[in-house]
């Protein structure tokens, strides 16, 4: 089988850890094993710990000479059979896309921790940002799919974090963990389990690792060196991996392919919460760190009687729209606090018919609860 | 290539894709020799390569592991695959826009943690898949699709900013040299620590025919006279010297 239970390598129990020290540790927990990455504020804490643990476990780290070397030597470790991550922030981000795409091109499981911080360019690098949601999934040129989680507490760092290897694994694709400064700099107690669920990647011997006529199926992942003589490219390729660069069938064939394949999944991928919805007319839909203040506020405006509800986008790609459309249908308007100018706001647009109402914020600061309130408040 | 090592090729790979006269179908022909002289063992052998036509030496042709990257990145993702995997063999094939232009970062840093990694750098002196404009390695002087008055600047040398850069074993060899460049992949193969071979290739469709060389055995011919090694150059003049082709083992240090 390739998921299973296994004794959590860290002692269970409360710890007090900062969001990338809680995300090393859900890295760890899931069986990571490789990690290459290069320093960026405000994500470095991530790599320093890992440098640390993977020592402990005999595991591999690297410090690269850029982000595109990391997330290049991510790749080829993934394939030499290593469960592989890194982490960066937003213009690491950037220098990674064409890698991420090559990810995405060849199925290879590998997990990005993405801390945002604000941008766009070098920006402000010790100040929160959520200005990374569209580039996570279109960075890369070409039609392509990736995972992406929003976690908004120190827990969900270790919790998405393993759940994105679990993912990437599975699915054999790009895994990202969209989380922001605030996320990764705060300090909280996270409750490590006895036990943990883990996906392994799939191996079959001397089957085609890049094509199954399985509808929405996962082709099996052998590593180098296991006897296979793997035929790994970036290029168009059929399913043993043989280039097809002037064959437009094979092209159209896979590039529908690996868009289908997390298309067809994505009920198992997509996790959001509800608060208060049953009897809201209005609601707010909000994601990472946002998603906090939002529900401080939404209580709040409850305690006044106001009937506010909040849904909670847990993963952001594969876009949440059928939870998104729901909630479309039954309130007056949403609104959408972002620490940017809008962007998932434009994804809820394309699926509710509803008033939405983006709050947007660039000034590096988190959304404060009144800020919110307040909007729920003047719009009514 | 000789049809005995045919049974390194993947099955179903029918001929080489690359154009008449071209060098990188010898150089093959010499890397698959030096293995087949070394006994290795093709299911260890891991063979990575960025973009370019020397990528294409290896993938999909070898019938090992092939991890065909992307432009300039070939030993950022061989890194990856030897640290997690060291009892791979893994050797790089790229070309020299591929592994000292794009990949020029890389390359330096590679060379600098002296990873066992294999490294071949098949130099054409020209980016040769994308019409023939001018390289890293393009001589003083040469025309090419994006310096029709010549280029401007001085070309790298490749073997110097590696063994700068802390590579343990470096050698250059032209394809026209076969004993010599056969013998020094093996060397590479059995040396433990980051070895880089610079082999001149000819590419008479975009280098040749834009600099009096249109014919592939023109370009033969000229490599053959610039080609010379360290000792022969000796008694030459300094203007001599210049125009010839230094060749060589340049460094071979064991840890």
């Amino acid at each position: 089988m390739p998921v299973k239970w296994i004794k959590s390598p860290f002692p269970k129990g409360m710890h007090y850890f900062s969001g990338n020290e809680a995300a090393a540790e859900g890295a760890i927990a899931a069986g990571c094993r490789f990690y290459a990455g290069y320093p960026i504020t405000p994500s470095s804490e991530l790599m320093e710990r890992m440098s640390v643990r993977l020592r402990a476990v005999g595991g591999v780290f690297i410090q690269m000479e850029d982000e595109i070397a990391s997330i290049s030597a991510v790749i080829g470790a993934a394939w030499a059979g290593a469960k592989a991550m890194t982490a960066t922030s937003g213009p690491g981000f950037s220098l990674m896309q064409e890698s991420i795409g090559y990810a995405a091109f060849t199925e290879t499981p590998c997990v990005i921790v993405d801390v945002q911080r604000a941008g766009p360019c070098t920006g402000q690098a010790t100040r929160v940002g959520s200005g990374d949601i569209m580039q996570a999934k279109w960075g890369s040129h070409g039609d392509y799919q990736v995972i992406a989680l929003s976690p908004w507490s120190a827990q969900e760092m270790y919790d998405f974090t393993l759940r994105a290897f679990n993912l990437s694994e599975r699915y054999r694709v790009p895994t990202m963990v969209m989380s922001e400064e605030a996320v990764g700099h705060l300090r909280e107690n996270i409750s490590i389990p006895a036990k943990v669920e883990v996906w392994n990647r799939k191996k079959e011997k001397a089957k085609a690792p890049f094509g199954t006529e399985e509808e929405g199926g996962v082709p099996p992942m052998p590593a180098f060196g296991e006897g296979e003589k793997l035929a790994v490219t970036g290029s168009t390729h059929d399913a043993y991996g043989y280039r097809k660069t002037d064959d437009g069938e094979a092209h159209a064939r896979l590039v529908e392919r690996i868009n289908e394949k997390i298309e067809k999944n994505k009920k198992s991928v997509i996790a959001t919460e509800d608060y208060f919805l049953e009897d809201s007319d209005e609601a707010v839909i909000a994601y990472g760190f946002t998603a906090r203040a939002s529900l401080y506020a939404v209580k709040g405006l409850r305690r006044e009687g106001l009937k506010v509800g909040l849904l909670r986008l847990k993963t952001l790609w594969p876009f949440p729209e059928g939870a998104v459309a729901e909630v479309g249908k039954n309130v007056r308007r949403i609104l959408i606090p972002e620490m940017n100018r809008g962007q998932v706001a434009g994804e809820v647009r394309k699926a509710c018919s509803c008033d939405v109402i983006s709050i947007g914020q660039t000034d590096g600061e988190v959304i404060q609860p009144e800020k919110i309130a307040e909007a729920l408040k003047r719009v009514r | 290539m000789t049809r005995a090592l045919e049974k390194y090729l993947r099955p179903g790979v029918k001929g080489t894709p690359f154009c008449p006269g071209c060098g990188h179908g010898i150089l093959m022909n010499h890397i698959l020799r030096a293995i087949d002289e070394l006994k290795m063992d093709m299911k260890k052998m891991l063979f990575v390569s960025g973009i370019g036509c020397a990528a294409w030496i290896p993938s999909p042709h070898f019938d090992g592991d092939t991890l065909h990257t992307l432009h300039g990145r070939a030993l950022a993702f061989a890194t990856g695959a030897k640290l997690f995997n060291p009892d791979l063999c893994v050797m790089v094939i790229s070309g020299d826009g591929d592994l000292s232009s794009i990949g020029g970062n890389h390359l330096i840093h590679a060379a600098r943690r002296d990873l066992d990694l294999k490294v071949i750098c098949a130099n054409n002196m020209v980016y040769g898949m994308t019409g023939g404009q001018v390289a890293s390695t393009t001589p003083k002087g040469a025309r090419t699709a994006t310096t029709g008055e010549g280029n401007p600047y001085r070309p790298f040398d490749l073997c110097k900013l590696v063994e700068a850069a802390g590579a343990s074993y470096v050698a250059r060899y032209a394809v026209t040299q076969p004993v010599a460049l056969i013998n020094a992949i093996k060397k590479a193969l059995l040396h433990v620590g980051f070895s880089f071979i610079e082999a001149l290739s000819p590419c008479p469709t975009q280098y040749g025919r834009r600099n009096r060389q249109d014919r592939a055995e023109d370009m033969i011919q000229e490599l053959i006279r610039r080609c010379i090694l360290e000792e022969e150059s000796q008694g030459l003049t300094e203007e001599e010297r210049a125009e010839r082709i230094i060749t060589g083992e340049f460094l071979s240090w064991q840890k």
